[in-house]
């Protein structure tokens, strides 16, 4: 007899009042047609701009039992809002992606394919692929992002290609599993899911994907950065 | 294993085998004391490579940016006519 499955979307929020209204549209565009059960779980941080106003508009337009709404009241961090989306979750799968539309929801029906086809535990976009690729980033965020990777590939040897991206697909006992030993923050902590995933055997699968970086001129990667991100290889290279 | 292990274990035998061919003087041992000093040179050159090859061929997509807006169009005229602010920005 066939479980039917259901995807659980964990969305973090801050300050996301239009962008997570054209994602939901988004989602829903890509997922309804094709008949998968699926919620959406925005976490909002508290936002001041009037998001959680936007997501119950959405939510009288498309149902409280596609779009839930799980708010905290302040800005608490990525790791603890995945946790948080995680108790609220019935689904057996849980997509984690970005609200500000960098992560196109066109690509969940591949994600959701590629599951069901390898029957991995974990399928992660990946930007460099080919099929994949990202707009947007100048040459020395090109030049960053290549060096970093290919650093982090010769250290860890992770068995993905695109370690720090944070459009995933998760089997939801697998992601429990690895998010309950993950300490780290920001996008370090997306590679110690994906690193430590990859240690314990769980059988990781690649769908590419396109990034559009809508945050254009940030200065995302200062020298400051830089220094996180190699303290974080260490200490991913040590205690993984 | 840990992974940390693992690297440790490669060097470990690396540098067996670099002893041993000290010992046994297959190659002149001026050549030989350099070995590890070649193998540096050679990892940070392939490295280079590796980032150069890669961002030379890093892929990009601009159109996606030109597809996405038409979504954004899209999202933000069904949205509207149903009551969701999806107000100047």
């Amino acid at each position: 007899m066939e479980q039917k499955n259901k995807y659980s979307i964990i969305v973090p929020t801050y300050n996301e009042r239009l962008n997570i209204a054209l994602i939901v549209y988004l989602i829903f565009k890509h997922l309804r047609s094709r008949d998968v059960d699926f919620e959406i779980i925005v976490v909002d941080d508290g936002s001041p701009d009037g998001t959680q106003e936007v997501v119950k508009q959405l939510q009288k337009l498309y149902g409280e039992d596609h779009i839930l709404l799980r708010p905290r009241p302040k800005k608490l961090g990525l790791g603890t809002a995945y946790i948080h989306g995680l108790k609220h979750a019935s689904g057996n799968f849980v997509v984690i992606m970005d609200a500000d539309l960098s992560h196109h929801p066109k690509y969940l029906p591949s994600f959701i394919k590629k599951q069901l086809e390898t029957g991995a535990s974990i399928v992660t976009g990946t930007r460099y692929s080919k099929g994949g690729g990202v707009h947007g980033w100048n040459l020395m965020r090109k030049l960053t992002s290549r060096g970093a990777n290919v650093l982090a590939q010769t250290l860890l040897w992770p068995g993905v290609s695109d370690l720090t991206g944070s459009f995933r697909l998760y089997r939801k006992s697998v992601l429990e599993d690895v998010i309950s030993s993950c300490v780290s923050k920001g996008y370090v902590f997306q590679m110690e899911m994906i690193v430590r995933a990859s240690r314990e055997g769980y059988h990781i699968e690649e769908v590419p994907i396109t990034f559009v970086d809508r945050v254009f001129g940030s200065s995302k990667l200062g020298g400051s950065e830089i220094v996180e991100y190699l303290k974080g290889l260490v200490y991913l290279l040590v205690t993984t | 294993m840990k992974h940390v292990l693992k690297i440790f274990s490669l060097l470990v035998v690396i540098s067996a085998l670099w002893i041993g061919l000290l010992q046994a003087s297959i190659i002149p041992q001026s050549h030989t004391w350099l070995l590890p000093i070649y193998f540096i040179v050679s990892l940070g050159c392939y490295g280079l490579l590796m980032v150069g090859v890669g961002l030379m061929r890093f892929p990009t997509c601009p159109q996606e940016a030109l597809l996405l807006q038409q979504d954004i169009g899209e999202a933000k005229d069904f949205l509207k006519q149903r009551g969701v602010d999806v107000g100047s920005e």
